[in-house]
Parts: C-alpha cells; structure tokens; sequence
C-alpha cells in the first residue's frame, strides 16, 4: 500500500500537514528547548531562575498548547489517525532524528556529563547544570548535579506528556486515572520527596522504587547510610525490603503488575505519556517473543546473583560490622527462598501447568545450581559466593544494564523500538512480577465471546509486542507476564472485546478462587456458535 | 478421509477458518486459493489502513510462517472454471487443482444499480483490498465527496475520508440513517454523531447520475431532485451481492442469487459445499434471518461447520442466538437478539438514551409474556456471553435489567451506565403500572 501525507505530526487526529495554532505551539516548545541548550557552554548563567522558568514554561505551555489544538477540538475517541503516515509515530527520517538525538543525550548524561557543565570535585558547576541551581536550591538546598536536571526534565517530560495523553484518551476513565497516578508517582516520590529529604539531611530515598530496579538498594553505601540515618532511615530500609517482599507480591496478587508498571514506576511513567506516540513500534511476532523470554530472564538472574554476592562480600564472615545479618544467614535465606520456590515447581506442577517442562527444568537446574554455590560458600568461608568478585560485577550490571539498557537502549530507542523496550526485554522487576502475574494473580485480561473481527488494534497498539488479537480471536483470556494492564487494548478494540479484570468471573464462579486462579483464568471461554453447543477455541 | 484434497476458493474469514478448523481435525491435503491477496486479512480493518491506524501487514491475523507450519497451502490466483465431473478447479494462472472436496467462500461484491457515469474514475465502492488502494489513490488531493447509501460501509467511507479532512455529503434513500436495521432513536443518535464529525446527511435523496468532468474524471453527482453537488469521489455503498458471477460458468452448481445451499451447507453437487456471503440457503435454518448472511461472524461459524462435516461429523449450520458489532466514528454498538427497526406484533421496548447523547440502550420484550426478545447498545460495552445465555433461557426482561450488572463489560472506573438503564426502567414500569 502506498504511504502518502509523510507530516511532522506526533499521531495528529488529522493527518496531513498541521495547522497553524500546532506549529506555533510546537515551535514555541522547540524554543524552549533551545533556550535549555543555550546554556551549555556558559560558565556563569546571569537570571538562572528567569531563564530556567522561562524555558520550562515555554515547553510545557507548547506542549498543552499543541495538545489542546490536536484533540480538544475534536469528538473524544480514538485518535490513532495517521499514525503510520507521520514519519515520526512509523519509523521514517523524522523518527531516526529524534533516536539519534535522545540516544546521543542519554550518552552525555552517562558517560560525558562534563560536556553539561559537571564541573568535578569541589568545584561548582558550568552550563545548564548551573542553569538548574536556583530550582535545586529552593527544593533541597544544595546545587544541582546533572541527574538533578535530568531528573526535572524527566518530571516536566512526564507532567506535560501525560496531560496530553489525557486529553488525547478523556473518553476513557481508566486511562485517565492511570496517568494521573504516573504523573502524582513521578512528581511527588520521584522527584519532591527525594530532593526534601536532602533538605532535611535525610538519605537520598524514591520510596516506589524497589529492588531489583533499583539494583544499588543493597549496595553498601546505600544499607550503611540509612542505618546510621537512625530512626527514618531504618523505616526506609524496611519500608525497601517490605516492598520486595510484602506489598508487591500482594498488590500483583490482586491486580496483576500494572499497579507497578503502568500506575507507579517511573520507566513506566515515561513509557506511557512521552513514548505513547511510539506503542505501535513494538516487534509483535513470536520470535520477538521468544527472544523478549530468554534476555529478560537472564537480566534478572544477573541482578540477583550480583545482588547476593555483593551483600555476601560486604557482611563479612561474622557480625563484626554490627549488623545483625551474618553471612551464614544471609546463605541461609537464599536456599530458603529458592529452595521454596523450586519446592513448589517440583512439589506442585498443577500450579504452573501451562509451564512447559524444559522450562521447568531448566529453572531447577539454575535453583539448584545457585543452591550449590551458596552451600559450597557456606563450607568453605570463602570471600566470594560465585566465584566472581562482586564489585566488578556490581560495575559491570551498572554499566550495561542500568545505564546502556534502560537509559540509552530503553529511552533512546523510543521511536524505533517502541516505548518498552526496557520494560519488555531487561528490567527485572518487570521479570519478577511477571512470573507472579503469571502464576499467582487474579489479573487477566477477559475477552468477550465471539465479538472479535480479528481487525488487529489490539496487537498493534500493545506496547509489549503482545499479539493480543491471537488470543481474542480464539476467544482466549489474556494472562501473559509482559502485561503491565495499560489498558490501550481496550480502548483501541472497535468492538468492546477487552476488558482487563481481577474479580471472579460472574460465568465462572470458581476462577478467582485457588483453583480457578490457574485453570479458569487461563483456558478459554468457548465462544457458543450454535444451540447444538459447537464452540470456537 | 484423512487423505482427502479439500480445496478452499476464498481466503476470506470462511474460508480460512474452515482450513484451520480442517487441520485442527484432520491430516487431509488443504489448498486455499485466493485472489486478493497471499495471505489472509481482516476485512473489516481495512479502513484502518486507509486512516493510517495500521498498516496492511498489521490487519494479517496470522504470521506469515502459520501457513507452511500448518501445512495449509496458499494459491494466490483466481480460478476460472470448476469441473465437478472431473472435480477439478483450474486457475487463471493455468494450473488444475484436483479435489475430493471443494468448499466455495468466495465472498461478495460491492452492488452497482446501473447509474450512469457509475464507472467514472473516481467512483467506486468499498469491499476488497483493491478497493483500499483504488481510493487511496482516487481521494488524493480532493477537497469534497459524495457517498450514496445509507449503511455500515457509508458510515466507514464517511470516516476514512474525514480523517483526510474530505469533506463528505452523504445520500441516503430513506428517511433515516441504516433505517432497515436501526429504530428511530438510535438512527438519530448516529446521525447527530456523524454531524459533529462534518458529515452532512441528505435523507430521502437518491442518486440520478454522475457526471464527468472535462478530465474524463467525477466531477458531480446529480440527486432525483436534480440537484447538483459538485465532488472529486463518489463512494457507492449501496449493500453487496454474493460474488458468484465467476460461477455461472460450471452449471453444474445451483446458484440463484448466491450459491444455493441445504442447512449442511451443501450445494446440489456432491462434494461441493459453500460457505460465507456468497451461500444463499434454500431456507435459512434460522427462520429469523435472511437467506443470505453477510456478516463476518455469521461466515466463522459456517467455516467451521463445514469443518466438521468434511471430518467426519455432519454438522448443520446453527448459528444460535443472533448477534452483531459495528462502530460508528467513536460510538461502538453491540445488539443481541432482535431489535427490528420497528416493534413487531406483541412487542414492547424502552429506550433509555444518556445525557451524553453517546450512550443509548434499546430493550425489546414480549409485552404479555415479557420474555426478553433483544437488546441494541451503544458507547456501552456488554458480555456476549451473559447476553447469549439470557436469550437461550428466555429470561424475562424484569430478570435482564436486574442483573444488567453482570452483563456490564466498560473499562474499570467508567460510568456505571446499568443504574441509570434501570433506574429509568423502574420509574418508566412504575408509570405505566
């Protein structure tokens, strides 16, 4: 089919050229941008505060600006019009732009923060980072640092996109309170109450942001700093752990990952309000899938493994440092929790019956071999858990998976990719909840009897590459790990197939409950055809 | 039987749900040939290729590689004779396809009425991916349209072109819009639906002629009222006719308007089956319904009863409980059960409508006996399957609107539109009472 109106807009309801309230919106934004980049090889910002309100503002007013023209005028619906005519929203020049320039921005950030003006021990910053000073001052009191600024953008990012994508679904409640938890999420944890902890001389704490994405929570300097905090910081400590173990688990148990991914975490946050113009991009074939599979799951055993040896190192072979956590208990916990979660792959196969048996072996094998090491540990009172030194490997994790994969690769890569290509092949967390929305969550999404016209909104518009249309069509509910319930599925579907759910179904009493949970949430309802009962899978 | 060589003519939702339910089922030989296109799409999405929702590959339901690994072989080619002496297809492309079973799915065509001027560059109508293309390239740089007819592909060309920013003027014949299905007041609903999107609708106009320009192209349409409206595309969606011209050749094989069938979907000759928009029953097995099915889901379900005849376990078509989707611009609708564009003998409704305007649900029961007949809804989503099961056990309409909870299927946090529906159900049975 021959792709005709190529224009610059980010999925405009109308495609074809914009008129002219977007350009001047559009315009006004790119000034402001501008106006941020000006500051870059300054030493001194005379006005900073001036200029830095200035500057935002002029983005955030052009964004809205944009935003109101291109839908508020327009019926509420869906606005995916143009979407694969619009060089920027289907990978043409406009998109490979826009890639180069974020992915080029995240390699500043990380590696040559000094071209921002990072001036380097005791001495104060240049350039925008000296831009960002008077807004640092009045949050926490100290001058700004490179990861403040981004930080601030990342804030504005979401705050400004997510408006936008709030106009854009208005019709739609639950994507509306959706991105407005993001943006509280983003705003309020990401970014005010770590910048008033400082204030009041209090460790630096996202309080949404858990192990294993936050992958430097057991770092050393991190424990350490919040034990001598006192009180609070030992809340915090606790409140981190509380939250890997406790709370998450519950909340996926009752409402699947998205309470996470789609509602709370800040990758999230930015996938869903700066990356909706990007969903379409996601691979949806099923070697993506496989391939999705195989990366995520590695990143995680690598943060887990990194995790145990770096805490192992640290403890020491006694109590000496104080803590009250030794070694010995430290292994101890390792082959308990491991220990039960191979128990229950061994013990109880109807559990995760749709599991296929080389998968299930071959995640005994790993339990078993990690269970090994930690035992081979115990005996020998070596310094090193997997005989790899733990702070190189600590370095390396930080390097290739925190700041290549989900700064560079997972945002720079938006308009290529699509907008989760972290979420969807690296993070851990999303690995750890998935397998728990997999196998122990009321979560699914439902699809409605024999309403599907297999037309395929669903799949392309699903930022995980899930072909949920595969499963629509058979009439199938949808209980897959990647889904982080953003709920675009069902919006998009012309014909109200979708709908994501936690309750028991009303047809099925027993789904919901502990035995439904496995069987009833996964098989299908057969779509009836006729009175004679001949169904449809 | 396992051994049989089916050949499918029609890679249309039928025909290739009759292969894969085949392959479920059996080891036998399947070819499917089809003429549009390699690979199997979905229709009814490819508006969306035009409005650029999606792209042509997106609207494939099936990877590529599902065919091979299923051993269903395609032929992307169009059969020019059947031989069922011989029982033999032969191809356009000069290649014979021998059969011990051939299943007809080929389809419909859009219907022409013998205007004048209907074969003018930049008329045509909207079934087939060809015709995606056609006006992909007959509304480039145009600034207005006419589309005659009245119905769901009116409203879809009517949507295509206004995301192009086209203006649209739209001819429809009776008095209301899709009058032959819909009741009044949910014609009225989508009709002012389509005018907050800049359609303008022209009841009780029908088309006399269009006319060419000097470039040999549309220029205008002229209405029976002699009015003139100048236009650079004229959309015709005036309903579709079985595409079965093709057939008429191998007179072997009945056929009157579409190809005849018995309720096992069987045509006179042995062997020969159809299936989908292009059957026409002898005597629809449901006297409810029209001997010729158009509809998407209504071609899934003969696809896969055949299937089941072809393996081994004659099946006739029962299509159960009627039901339907379609969606207007930004409004769904979903109807299960019959609501006739009037009430029938004996039947009552209530229509209750949202403040909104966008959100409307009609009920039709049995005034006596107040057995539930049927249900149209729009912008408000409902479970096929609650619907299904309520129609089956002939529940009485007390019985749906006090359980319309479990039928409701919107998005968490949506407004819980079965309080209003039966709140002003209860005030309307009080009244009356």
């Amino acid at each position: 089919m021959s792709h005709s109106d190529h224009s610059l807009s980010i999925a405009a309801p109308h495609s074809g050229t914009l008129d002219g309230p977007q350009k001047a919106t559009l315009a006004l934004a790119a000034l402001g941008v501008l106006a941020l980049l000006v500051s870059l090889p300054m030493d001194t910002i005379p006005h900073a505060g001036l200029w830095l309100t200035g500057a935002l503002l002029a983005i955030v007013v052009g964004v809205l600006g944009y935003a109101w023209r291109s839908y508020a005028h327009h019926p509420a619906g869906i606005k995916n019009n143009g979407v694969w005519h619009s060089s920027l929203t289907s990978r043409g020049a406009m998109a490979w732009v826009v890639g180069v320039l974020l992915t080029g921005f995240y390699v500043v950030l990380y590696f040559y923060p000094q071209y921002l003006g990072l001036a380097g021990e005791g001495k104060a910053n240049t350039g925008i980072i000296a831009l960002f000073n008077p807004l640092s001052r009045l949050l926490s009191g100290n001058p700004a640092s490179q990861w403040f600024v981004y930080g601030t953008l990342y804030t504005v990012a979401i705050l400004s996109m997510g408006t936008k994508f709030i106009l854009k679904y208005r019709h739609n409640k639950y994507e509306v309170v959706r991105t407005l938890s993001v943006m509280f999420f983003q705003l309020g944890f990401a970014f005010l109450i770590p910048e008033l902890l400082a204030r009041l001389s209090l460790p630096y704490n996202d309080f949404k942001n858990m192990w294993p994405l936050n992958y430097s929570f057991f770092d050393d300097w991190n424990v350490k700093g919040l034990i001598d905090a006192g009180g609070f910081g030992l809340f915090m400590l606790l409140f981190g752990v509380a939250m890997i173990f406790l709370i998450s688990p519950i909340l996926t148990y009752f409402y699947g990952k998205r309470w996470y991914c789609s509602w709370v975490c800040g990758c999230g946050g930015l996938a869903e309000t700066a990356g909706d113009p990007f969903r379409q991009l996601s691979d949806k074939s099923e070697k993506a899938w496989k391939v999705e599979r195989w990366v995520i799951h590695s990143v995680l055993v690598f943060a887990v493994v990194m995790t145990a040896a770096l805490i192992y190192s640290y403890l020491g072979g006694d109590s000496a440092k104080g803590f009250w956590l030794t070694r010995g208990m430290l292994l101890g916990i390792i082959v308990l929790v491991l220990g039960g979660v191979g128990a229950v792959l061994l013990i109880r196969p109807g559990m995760v019956k749709e599991l296929n048996n080389k998968v299930r072996y071959g995640a005994i094998v790993i339990l078993a071999a990690v269970i090994g090491f930690t035992a081979y540990a115990y005996i020998t009172g070596g310094s090193d858990i997997f005989f790899v030194e733990s702070y190189p490997l600590r370095k390396t994790y930080g390097f290739a998976i925190g700041a290549i994969f989900s700064g560079v690769v997972g945002v720079g890569f938006y308009p290529l990719m699509g907008s989760r290509v972290w979420c969807r092949f690296g993070c851990p967390m999303a690995a750890v909840l998935g397998m728990q929305q997999r196998f122990f969550s009321r979560f699914r999404i439902t699809t409605n009897g024999g309403q599907c016209i297999s037309c395929g909104n669903c799949s392309t518009y699903c930022e995980m590459g899930i072909d949920v249309r595969s499963y629509a069509q058979r009439g199938e509910n949808i209980v897959r790990s990647s889904c982080v319930g953003c709920g675009i599925c069902a919006a998009v579907c012309p014909r109200g197939v979708l709908k994501l759910e936690n309750g028991p179904s009303p047809l099925n009493p027993l789904s919901g409950s502990a035995r439904g949970l496995v069987s009833g949430r996964v098989s299908s309802d057969p779509i009836a055809i006729g009175k004679t009962g001949a169904t449809l899978r | 039987m396992s051994n049989d060589r089916i050949v499918i003519i029609g890679n249309g939702i039928s025909g290739i749900t009759a292969a894969r339910h085949i392959r479920k089922r059996s080891d036998a030989k399947i070819t499917v040939v089809g003429k549009e296109s390699e690979h199997f799409f979905s229709r009814t999405a490819l508006m969306y290729v035009y409005m650029g929702h999606m792209r042509f590959q997106d609207i494939k339901p099936y990877e590529d590689h599902f065919w091979e690994k299923n051993r269903i072989e395609l032929k992307h080619a169009t059969v020019s004779r059947i031989d069922t002496s011989l029982k033999r297809v032969d191809l356009s492309d000069g290649f014979a396809l021998e059969y011990d079973k051939l299943i007809i799915a080929t389809g419909s065509e859009s219907n022409m009425f013998g205007w004048p001027g209907q074969h003018l560059p930049g008329v045509q109508g909207l079934y087939s991916l060809q015709d995606v293309e056609a006006m992909e390239a007959n509304t480039k740089g145009i600034q207005s349209a006419v589309i005659v007819g009245g119905g769901l592909i009116g409203v879809e060309m009517a949507e295509m072109l206004r995301t192009r920013n086209i203006a649209v003027t739209f001819l429809v014949r009776e008095n209301t819009f899709w009058g032959g299905i819909l009741p009044k007041q949910e014609a009225d609903l989508i009709t002012r639906h389509m005018r907050e999107h800049g359609v303008e609708l022209r009841f009780t106009t029908e088309l006399e002629e269009v006319l060419a320009g000097a470039d040999g192209r549309v220029r205008a349409v002229r209405t029976k009222s002699g009015e003139e409206l100048p236009c650079g595309f004229v959309g015709l969606a005036v309903g579709v006719h079985p595409n079965i011209a093709w057939l008429k050749e191998s007179a072997t094989i009945k056929t009157d308007k579409g190809v005849l069938v018995n309720e096992h979907l069987e045509t006179n000759v042995p062997d020969v089956f159809a299936i989908g928009d292009c059957v026409e029953f002898h005597k629809h097995p449901d006297p409810q319904r029209r001997n010729i099915e158009q509809v998407w889901y209504t071609g899934r379900m003969m696809g896969e009863t055949v299937a089941r005849t072809l393996t081994g376990e004659r099946s006739a078509y029962d299509p159960g409980i009627w039901f339907n989707s379609a969606k207007f611009f930004d409004i769904e609708y979903q109807t299960y059960g019959w609501v006739r564009n009037k009430l029938q003998d004996g039947e009552t409704e209530h229509y209750w409508e949202h403040p909104n305007g966008k959100t409307a649900l009609h009920l039709v029961w049995n005034a006596e006996s107040r057995k539930f007949h049927g249900v149209n809804s729009f912008g408000f989503r409902l479970r096929h399957e609650v619907f299904d099961r309520w129609l089956r056990e002939n529940v009485t309409v007390d019985h749906v609107v006090k359980h319309l909870h479990k039928a409701a299927f919107d998005p968490e946090f949506f407004e819980r539109m079965e309080l209003a529906v039966r709140a002003s159900f209860n005030a309307k049975s009080k009244v009356t009472a």
